[in-house]
């Protein structure tokens, strides 16, 4: 049986608050309010779980939704034992015993009925009924449920469903703005905030695309993988063409037009 | 002895020259035209400045020879005034291009074009700056000899009896063209000429003297360099991605200005020129960047000044100053572009001018823009460095201003100031910036002009205006050039008018029968998206469920079963299908036997189709086309992808006409273009058609195959697939070149209504 000490944060996560979103959480873990974290790609969303989670001393199990997943996925299912059958909890159900926080990250990718089990623990019951096996779960005082989900790119097909949607409060992130986010990249990647300060702006000329032929903008994990490049020796436009153009396109004047920008930047 | 009332006309051969060396000359040309005489002293100067004294006697020959080719002074005058020039300009000897230029003179003498030589030569020496080689002559001579050659004509075929129409044109035009076009070019735009318009003068008069838009069109193909349109999306890309900009890029022709334009802001969008060859190494694209900078950064920095009370010269200084600014900010903001700029900004010489003699106002304004920008200027004027100084301090916290570059503009002219600033001889050479734009943005004129009265425009009567969408344009496929034929024929699109949705309803019902049979099979057929198969003896994973029961059976003694996989199979239908029919005349023809069109035959089997289509829930559009000419191609709207198949549908297909000619290829692209927007994983085109593809303005005849040919490749290049329902019989002999293996020939017509549904239903099974 897992304990809770195996999903403790031992480290402090790197994290810049970007506004008052620390004390808000706090607020909404004291009430035990089920949380949704939207934002675009690479902004932090699980970076900021990682932290609260750490900051409250509490343990966290994450949870990679996708298409395939099932109910039973989450919940629990009877596996074949050389004796018989014999029940094993799923990420959500363990979470609920240890009190644990449960994270599902990008949750419209799961498939819509899927995600139905999650309602009863998401409102005053806090419950988890576990038909297979005839037990009713109450949730550990501890436990929280956070999903995330980037309303950007996905397709009109994966939305969430209102009924679901209106369990959660919300956060909305955002890239951070240019001054913050060199801080983020000069300390997260060690690299000197005169480099930070212009690989953000290679980011920035990128988000501008957005809709131009980019679904989404340079990220700022994207900035970071940059900005390691750059510490392992690698030229800043090599480092940028690798980690901040390539990625995101196959458009040859879009990828042209970030070239350019890279060359205008780093001269 | 004088006679009273006769004038007296000295014989130009006896009139005295200058000197004696020029009276020899004069001698040796023997020639009776007094206009001649009056210039030749000085025609003779130039020409001995030019030309090598060895030579200068194969000169006076080939003069001699040009004056008795009896037409008139004019071509020996236009030889005598040009030639010293083309000589020099070319810097050849004159035994290398001599030769050939006589014997072009020659063979235009022999031929019905022999008005042409006098055009020949006076625009030679500024064709001739362009021609640097002796067969670069050869070659644009042999292009003048060719288009006289093809374009003469003769009456009954046998001998050429009349002049070229388009020759003296084309000559007049020729020294712009060469200026915008390489030899090359300028070949390939001669033969899509002469291909296009060989029979008709009037045409090949516009076309050669660059008044047709087609003209224009082939020309634009063929000029070097970096074109507008290729770089246009780059472009408007990085003005958004790097200024945060969205303004319109509007392209201003450079090859037919009368004028050199810079680029400038207008109200609709920044006007760029619209191509940009390579420049002191910087290359086409980057320039258009440089200038979408500079651009911009006016557009960010700069604020516009009162200008009544300055004079062009303290506003011309003030623009150097601003321009300076700008370009220091765009440094600052990315540095990258230092190395662009300084390239393209001119670097002029100390000593290059002679203050006393002309305005050298430019050219120090254009040193001080220098030495603003580039620290390494290395000039040695106090004043220039002063001032550099100067700009450096206001630059050097923030960004300046616009006021105070125009008061360092104003303190320089005054302290510059030199007596020549005023002279109309103005130093022009080493001081045009190229990438910066006309300032009009600039300036704010409180006082309006002198031009008091301002006419109201007459009210134009454009109330007649046909309604409706501006044409689109497509390029047609040339069989005989292997090449696009550039915005050559002219869509229009159009709702289409409604009649009366009854009639298809009441089609629909005489065609009841087959609808019940066609709604079983669509029943059948209909999309199921992702389906579960349970009780698989070998899946893709286990079916836990299954699993366990078998194993709980399995234990408790019974025989367990052993299906216990599960699979997936998507079986969903994602298809949009846009039904193109041909409405040209042809469809007016009635069946044997009915007594009833084809049109209505046909109007039936699409309503039934539609309707099948709608059950099944495929994206279905409809359209309809026919041309009179390549001007004139129209295609009808007559349903839309997300239009619901109702009464508004019904009412435009049962409207339907039939007239005019089939440009196929016109209407297929313009459908392709909607279905290509579609994100639908299977997109066709189902073209319903009587004949072969034909339009009153062809006359060859694969041209429209072959152009329709092409636009079947275009489509399955963009993930399209054309399907081509034909119901001409003999159509087996054209339509397998057009459409490859896609078509089916439909026979019998009266039993179309029957059979479309049906081979739709096949294709998309």
């Amino acid at each position: 049986m897992s304990s809770a000490e195996n999903f403790r944060i031992q480290q402090q996560p790197f994290y810049q608050p970007q506004g008052d979103e620390v004390a808000l959480y706090e607020a909404a873990y004291a009430a035990r309010l089920p949380v949704m974290l939207k934002g675009p790609t690479g902004c932090g969303k699980s970076r900021f779980v990682e932290f609260m989670a750490w900051k409250l001393g509490k343990p966290l199990i994450s949870v990679a939704c996708n298409e395939d997943m099932t109910a039973a996925d989450l919940v629990g299912r009877y596996l074949l034992d050389a004796g018989g059958t014999r029940w094993q909890d799923g990420p959500l159900t363990q979470a609920a015993r240890l009190g644990a926080i449960c994270y599902l990250d990008e949750i419209v990718e799961a498939r819509q009925d899927t995600l139905v089990v999650i309602h009863p623990l998401t409102d005053h019951r806090r419950t988890l009924p576990l038909d297979k096996k005839g037990e009713l779960i109450s949730a550990h005082p501890d436990f929280q449920l956070v999903i995330s989900y980037n309303p950007g790119y996905q397709s009109l097909m994966k939305d969430l469903k209102q009924s679901t949607k209106q369990r959660f409060a919300a956060f909305l992130f955002d890239y951070p703005d240019a001054d913050t986010e060199t801080a983020i990249v000069a300390a997260e990647a060690g690299v000197n905030p005169e480099i930070a300060r212009k690989l953000v702006d290679v980011a920035h000329a990128g988000r501008r695309l957005k809709g131009h032929g980019l679904d989404e903008g340079i990220s700022t994990r994207l900035i970071v993988y940059a900005a390691l490049l750059i510490r392992q020796g690698i030229a800043p436009a090599a480092a940028c063409r690798m980690a901040m153009v390539h990625p995101i396109t196959d458009d040859s004047d879009v990828s042209d037009t970030l070239d350019h920008a890279i060359d205008m930047i780093f001269a | 002895m004088a006679v009273p009332g006769i004038r007296q006309v000295a014989d130009a051969r006896r009139r005295l020259m200058a000197n004696p060396e020029s009276q020899a000359a004069w001698a040796v040309l023997d020639c009776g035209f007094a206009a001649v005489a009056d210039v030749f002293d000085e025609c003779y100067a130039a020409a001995k400045r030019h030309i090598a004294a060895a030579e200068i006697t194969d000169t006076l020959e080939a003069a001699r020879v040009i004056g008795k080719l009896g037409r008139g002074a004019e071509p020996l005058l236009a030889f005598l005034e040009h030639w010293p020039d083309v000589v020099r300009v070319t810097g050849l000897a004159q035994s290398a291009i001599l030769p050939p230029v006589m014997a072009a003179i020659r063979a235009l003498q022999k031929s019905p074009n022999a008005p042409a030589v006098t055009p020949l030569l006076q625009t030679l020496g500024a064709v001739a700056a362009r021609l640097r080689s002796a067969e670069a002559v050869q070659h644009y001579l042999d292009l003048v000899l060719d288009l006289a050659a093809r374009t003469a004509g003769s009456i009954h075929g046998f001998q050429i009896t009349q002049p070229s129409p388009s020759l003296p044109d084309f000559l007049r035009e020729a020294p712009r063209l060469m200026g915008v076009v390489s030899l090359a070019g300028l070949r390939r735009w001669i033969n899509d000429g002469i291909r296009l318009y060989a029979h008709h003068p009037e045409q090949q008069r516009a076309y050669f003297s660059l008044a047709s838009p087609d003209s224009r069109a082939f020309l634009q193909r063929e000029r070097e360099g970096t074109l507008f349109v290729d770089v246009e999306r780059r472009l408007s890309l990085t003005l958004s991605a790097l200024w945060q900009d969205d303004a319109m890029l509007v392209p201003y022709s450079t090859a037919f200005a009368e004028t050199r334009l810079q680029p400038y802001m207008a109200a609709d969008g920044l006007r760029l020129p619209d191509a940009l060859a390579d420049l002191h190494g910087v290359s086409g694209l980057s320039r258009y960047r440089a200038m979408l900078a500079h651009l911009a950064g006016h557009r960010r920095w700069s604020q516009p000044l009162i200008a009544d009370n300055w004079s062009p010269m303290q506003r011309m200084a003030v623009e150097f100053l601003e321009d300076a600014r700008i370009d220091m900010l765009l440094i600052r903001r990315f540095p990258g572009l230092r190395p662009v700029l300084l390239a393209l900004h001119p670097a002029p010489r100390e000593d290059a001018c002679d203050p006393e003699k002309e305005s050298t106002l430019r050219h120090r304004l254009a040193r001080l823009s220098r030495a603003c920008l580039d620290p390494a200027h290395g000039y040695r004027d106090a004043l220039v460095k002063e001032f550099a100084i100067r700009f450096q301090d206001a630059l050097s916290e923030g960004e300046g201003s616009t006021r105070a570059m125009a008061e360092l503009g104003l303190a320089y002219v005054t302290l510059s100031r030199r007596p020549s600033d005023q002279f109309a001889k103005v130093h022009f050479t080493d001081t045009e910036v190229d990438y910066r734009d006309d300032n009009r943005h600039l300036w704010t004129f409180i006082e309006a002009g002198d031009e008091e009265e301002l006419f109201e425009p007459p009210p134009s009567e454009t109330a007649d205006e046909p309604l409706g969408l501006p044409p689109r344009h497509y390029p047609e496929w040339d069989l005989a050039t292997s090449d696009y034929r550039p915005d050559w024929t002219a869509v229009y699109e159009a709702l289409h008018p409604a009649g009366r949705a009854a009639d298809i309803d009441r089609l629909l019902d005489k065609h009841a029968l087959i609808a019940r049979r066609l709604k079983r099979l669509l029943d059948l057929l209909k999309p199921q998206e992702r389906v579960r198969l349970r009780y698989q003896e070998n899946g893709s994973e286990l079916d836990l469920d299954l699993a366990v029961r078998a194993l709980v059976d399995w234990r408790a003694g019974h025989l367990p079963d052993q299906r216990i996989q599960i699979s997936h199979r998507t079986d969903g239908r994602d298809i949009s299908v846009l039904l193109l029919i041909d409405l040209s005349q042809s469809l007016n023809a009635t069946l044997p036997g009915s007594g009833q069109r084809i049109l209505d035959t046909a109007r039936e089997a699409v309503a039934l189709l539609a309707w099948a289509i709608d059950q099944l829930g495929d994206a279905c559009a409809i359209a309809g086309f026919h041309s009179n000419t390549r001007h004139e191609v129209r295609y009808h709207h007559i349903k839309g992808f997300s239009e619901p198949w109702d009464d508004p549908v019904k009412a435009r297909l049962a409207a339907v006409e039939a007239g005019w000619s089939t440009r196929m290829g016109a209407a297929m692209r313009h459908a392709g273009a909607l279905l290509s927007a579609r994100r639908s994983e299977k997109r066709i085109l189902l073209v319903l058609t009587d004949g072969e593809p034909s339009d009153i303005d062809v006359t060859a005849p694969d041209y429209l195959i072959a152009d329709t040919r092409k636009a079947v490749e275009e489509l399955s290049t963009q993930g399209i697939t054309s399907y081509c329902l034909s119901l001409d019989p003999k159509a087996d002999a054209y339509v397998g070149d057009i459409f490859g293996k896609h078509w089916q020939v439909l026979d019998r017509i009266e039993r179309l209504p029957e059979q479309l549904p049906m081979v739709y239903l096949n294709l998309t099974r």
